[in-house]
């Protein structure tokens, strides 16, 4: 809004979206479907409790121990419910190992599915057009773009999430980390990584 | 905007703590308010995906999805209208009130519905 130029200047202005979602808000709270309260306790929660330090922990626990890390390969809803993470979505998850032979690699074709529960809310470019046509179609080309350059022997699997089952990579544990804590293992674990996008970080690196 | 210049664009952000979760407000409350309405069982997740993904698959959609919360907003409105729950001409006219309600009211002062002048 330019502000020195309106002639019609009024203290305040909501913009066609913002009004609209009111107006959305409003009717809901008016037919009980929707409490200001919760909305507000739900922003607050993705705002700033939920996001990639959760997967994180995740990994570093299953690269620490190796019977939570066979219960995660087995039923990674449960495995990860078991740590006090809610998928409040009630969706499914599954988590996909990253091997020597094996890299994941994790798209929404359809919309922009993602396990909020353990990563937060996903990046633009998972969103984005680009990404969710190409990661399946050229996913070697698409790491790329992540400066993610794979050597030609390693095959590279891509899991399509659905809106029932969310898909979490667990990347390889990189080397020299033998002595490193499951905090300071969390540290090297970004949010690429678990999406494919990426690798974990080197020690040095973090 | 590339690929590459979004996930540039992330990756700034991501060195400045991640960035804010959302852009503005109001997408942090249509978020929210699909979360509530799904905690309700007003829809299932797959059922929410569908109406999404049509959106998102409309003619015209950005390529740096941008207009992402756009689609999200006009999915929520696309499943109310198709549970009876409000037409889109209800939520145009709601709209509308919010916006003549916002010009009412004096700066500094909360946004109020009932500072709309225009009898409902």
């Amino acid at each position: 809004m330019a502000h020195d130029h309106d002639d019609h200047h009024h203290d305040n202005e909501l913009d066609p979206m913002a009004a609209r979602v009111r107006a959305l808000e409003t009717i809901l709270t008016q037919k009980g479907l929707v409490d200001p309260a919760a909305i507000d306790a739900i922003v607050e929660t993705y705002e700033t409790k939920v996001g990639p330090h959760i997967g994180a922990k995740v990994v570093a626990k299953a690269w620490s121990d190796p019977q939570f890390a066979d219960w995660l390969k087995r039923d990674a809803t449960a495995a990860i419910a078991s740590l006090g993470i809610s998928g409040r979505q009630g969706e499914h998850m599954q988590a996909v190992f990253n091997t020597a032979d094996t890299h994941n690699l994790v798209v929404c074709t359809l919309c922009s599915c993602y396990p909020w529960s353990v990563l937060g809310l996903p990046p633009v470019w998972y969103k984005s057009p680009p990404y969710r046509s190409r990661a399946v179609i050229d996913p070697r080309g698409v790491l790329a773009e992540f400066d993610l350059v794979l050597p030609e022997t390693t095959n590279i699997r891509v899991w399509d999430s659905t809106a029932e089952l969310r898909y979490l990579v667990i990347p390889l544990r990189p080397d020299g980390t033998d002595a490193l804590s499951e905090a300071q293992l969390a540290k090297l674990v970004t949010r690429d990584a678990m999406i494919g996008t990426g690798i974990a970080l080197a020690p040095e690196a973090a | 905007m590339s690929l590459r210049e979004l996930i540039a664009h992330s990756q700034g952000l991501a060195l400045k703590d991640g960035g804010p979760v959302f852009a503005e407000p109001w997408q942090a409350d249509a978020f929210a308010m699909v979360v509530a309405l799904h905690d309700k069982a007003l829809f299932s997740w797959d059922e929410w995906a569908q109406a999404l993904s049509a959106q998102l698959k409309r003619p015209g959609a950005l390529e740096d999805a941008s207009d992402y919360y756009h689609c999200w907003v006009a999915a929520l409105e696309s499943l109310i209208a198709h549970k009876n729950i409000a037409r889109v001409a209800d939520i145009d006219h709601l709209a509308a009130a919010w916006q003549r309600a916002a010009h009412a009211t004096p700066h500094g002062q909360p946004i109020k519905l009932e500072n709309d002048p225009e009898p409902h």
